[in-house]
């Protein structure tokens, strides 16, 4: 007891000493600043996590010549502006802000710190020193389609969505047609939980499509918690933006990640010999910005081949997942046979393939 | 009569709590909870002066830092200040969040419909619309209270769902920026439907004003008015309040609408202000916050502008030690949390002391 409390008093002591005495330290060299503005808690395993990891492959890399800093959690509306304005007005050179909500925010404030540059994922606006950079998830999701397609005994796949936006419409079609090249049986269900990172509704959502009779769960959200209840029910899963293979080592059939790593030091370094312009930036498989985790060695061999050779003709632009023949819900042809859809239309896209169940939210 | 002594301690009422005190706790709060504070920084291996410093003091340190204060306090204060009035009369809004969200689609609304057009007219009657949706959106539950006796509690507490629902259908579908690429997000509203910048280079806007005013009118109406005295009074002790003919309806009519005003107007004002636009979501929970805002100022609408720019420190402070010092955002939530805890102690030491042992029969004196 009384060696507790002295050294509480220490302690106390110390804090108050170091009140008066403490003086704030001031950086010695001159590194290039990079920020990171997060929507979720660097702890949701997915979205935010893999932005975090490609600010630490940053770190690793260049070392003390850059510092970099990032806030997380923060919600899309007033506040995204004022924390991005905040790494402005700390001199920050470059700052990434991770969010599609964050998009009209990043503008206003790249228009007031014209010294800084911003780099803006998953949007559409721009300006001079606003960049726009995006991955091609939807190249994974026609791999994971193919394997769902030679997957399920029940023909029905699950998929929780987050926000109906083209971004995730994109997904779900490719996840559609690529299972339906292989099993036009397939029926894929999809329900909304309109948020990108809550667990609690992502279990539910996962429970209820297993009751519906989907015997595939895939997400288009940020938490492993749909991967974990697969593991618990026994369905298949796929994971989303990193590797969930921790959260269901038996049912995790594998996992689209998505790697920023390249992508960030490629802009630091172009910061850094002063040829940075605001870019628009789309990779996929090729640029290595998307990439796929380990099979699960329960997926047959044939399978795992299937699998394999659509991301290899992908890789080598010999296959589209979204070249025609494509017919729309109402069974309306949209896509020809021999032509396909252009970025433009992938980017707007509000209507979903012949397979999937349900009304698009409009 | 022999009695075991106990070391069980247990709470033992003062009989009559010290006005002084009532006054004193909340800071005594800060102060304990400033130095519990420093003692974590220390723990967790970060310089603590220089940890409360970037916390406390940093973000007010730029005129740009103090208007972001402001605005982060606005709709705190805005909420809280309805709220208390209702709280003081045992009317439980919990669903100010939902008004808020009603405000918004109110006064967004007419900033859509208005989106080509200029004109003075366009920002009043926004404000209006705004204060008009949130009062309906009040409304429904003190209808339900008055008529039917149902909790007001849980009745505008799902309400706020029910808010944030409709908002998310708005811009999912009829309100959706036609040139957006079908992202859900409205059109960004045109500058006349924008309420003005107050001071260049921030973004401290028209709405700081109205939150003052409803300082002012929310210390009127409680401190100089008959409707105060009632309210107070209801809250108090209902049973007098019914001897005295004063209308329990009456008390939960009024506390609905005018919350539900207030919130309505914070919700007009984000959207009108800082956001620009209407999105599925246009709060990030503005109207719990303001619950807690409310018992943090004592209900008293002085201590509610106090308490919602701590508050709204402590969410600039938390990003800057993220930023500057890379601590967790965790930080923000064990300062607040840590705020009420030392708050709530203070308040339970106030009206009770600890005694150890057993009642003495003979101590009546």
């Amino acid at each position: 007891m009384g060696m507790f409390k002295g050294t509480r008093l220490a302690a106390i002591a110390a804090v108050v000493a170091g009140l008066f005495g403490g003086a704030v330290t001031a950086q010695a060299a001159d590194p290039l600043k990079v920020g990171f503005v997060y929507v979720g808690p660097v702890g949701d395993l997915g979205w935010s996590y893999q932005h975090d990891v490609g600010r630490k492959a940053l770190e690793a890399h260049f070392g003390d010549k850059i510092k970099t800093a990032y806030v997380e959690d923060v919600a899309e509306g007033a506040d995204a502006e004022r924390v991005i304005a905040q790494f402005g007005q700390q001199g920050y050179d470059l700052v990434f802000t991770t969010s599609f909500g964050f998009m009209n925010p990043t503008l206003k404030v790249a228009k007031k710190f014209p010294k800084t540059k911003f780099e803006h994922a998953t949007g559409y606006k721009t300006a001079e020193n606003m960049g726009i950079y995006d991955a091609r998830f939807h190249e994974g999701r026609a791999v994971i389609g193919t394997i769902a397609g030679h997957m399920t005994k029940t023909n029905v796949i699950g998929y929780i969505g987050s926000f109906p936006i083209p971004e995730v419409v994109r997904g779900i079609n490719a996840v559609t047609l690529a299972a339906r090249k292989v099993n036009p049986n397939v029926q894929v269900k999809v329900i909304w939980v309109n948020s990108w990172y809550d667990p609690g509704k992502e279990r539910e959502a996962a429970e209820t499509l297993i009751a519906q009779g989907a015997d595939i769960i895939t997400q288009h959200t940020d938490s492993p918690a749909a991967v974990q209840v697969a593991e618990e029910k026994g369905v298949w899963a796929f994971g989303q933006a990193s590797d969930m293979a921790k959260f269901g080592p038996k049912r995790l059939l594998t996992s689209i990640i998505d790697d920023w790593s390249g992508y960030y030091i490629d802009r630091v370094q172009a910061v850094m010999d002063g040829k940075w312009k605001a870019d628009t930036t789309w990779g996929g498989f090729k640029a290595g910005m998307v990439k796929l985790g380990p099979l699960n060695p329960a997926i047959p061999a044939d399978v795992q081949k299937a699998a394999m050779d659509v991301k290899a003709g992908i890789e080598a632009g010999t296959l589209n997942p979204f070249a025609g023949p494509i017919k729309d819900q109402d069974g309306k042809e949209r896509v020809k046979a021999g032509e396909a859809l252009t970025d433009k239309d992938l980017l707007s896209m509000d209507w979903y393939v012949e397979g999937v169940q349900g009304k698009l939210p409009k | 009569m022999a009695h075991k002594p106990s070391f069980m301690p247990r709470l033992e009422p003062r009989g009559h709590a010290s006005p002084a005190m009532v006054y004193v706790t909340p800071l005594l709060a800060l102060a304990v909870t400033l130095l519990a504070g420093g003692l974590l920084f220390q723990v967790l291996g970060f310089n603590a002066p220089e940890a409360l410093y970037t916390f406390f003091v940093s973000p007010l340190t730029t005129a740009y830092g103090l208007g972001e204060l402001v605005v982060k306090a606005t709709p705190l204060a805005l909420c809280a200040i309805g709220l208390a009035l209702g709280f003081r009369g045992n009317v439980w809004n919990i669903g100010a969040e939902g008004q808020l969200t009603f405000g918004a689609i109110f006064g967004g609304g007419v900033a859509l419909a208005c989106y080509d057009m200029e004109g003075w007219w366009i920002l009043p009657l926004m404000v209006v619309a705004g204060m008009v949706g949130g009062m309906l959106w009040g409304a429904i539950p003190a209808l339900l209270k008055t008529r039917f006796h149902a909790s007001e509690i849980l009745v505008s507490l799902m309400l706020t769902y029910v808010a944030t629902l409709i908002l998310s259908l708005l811009v999912h579908g009829p309100w959706r920026d036609p040139e957006g690429f079908n992202f859900p997000e409205s059109r960004m509203f045109s500058d006349s439907a924008l309420l003005p910048v107050l001071l260049a280079e921030t973004r401290l806007h028209f709405g700081a004003l109205f939150a003052l005013a409803a300082v002012v009118g929310g210390w009127f109406i409680i401190a100089r008015t008959f409707v105060g005295f009632q309210i107070k009074v209801m809250g108090l002790t209902p049973a007098a309040g019914g001897y005295a003919g004063f209308s329990q309806r009456k008390v939960v009519w009024l506390s609905f609408l005018v919350s539900g005003a207030l919130a309505g107007l914070a919700g007009v004002s984000e959207v009108a202000g800082p956001i620009g636009q209407l999105q599925p979501t246009v709060s990030p929970g503005y109207g719990f916050t303001a619950i807690i805002v409310a018992f943090l100022g004592r209900l008293h609408p002085v201590g509610i502008l106090l308490a919602s720019l701590l508050m709204a420190l402590s969410y600039l402070g938390g990003e800057a030690v993220q930023i500057g010092m890379g601590l967790p955002l965790a930080v923000t939530g064990v300062f607040q949390g840590m705020l009420l805890f030392f708050l709530l102690a203070s308040d339970v030491l106030i009206r009770y002391r600890v005694r150890f042992g057993r009642p003495q029969q003979e101590a009546k004196a």
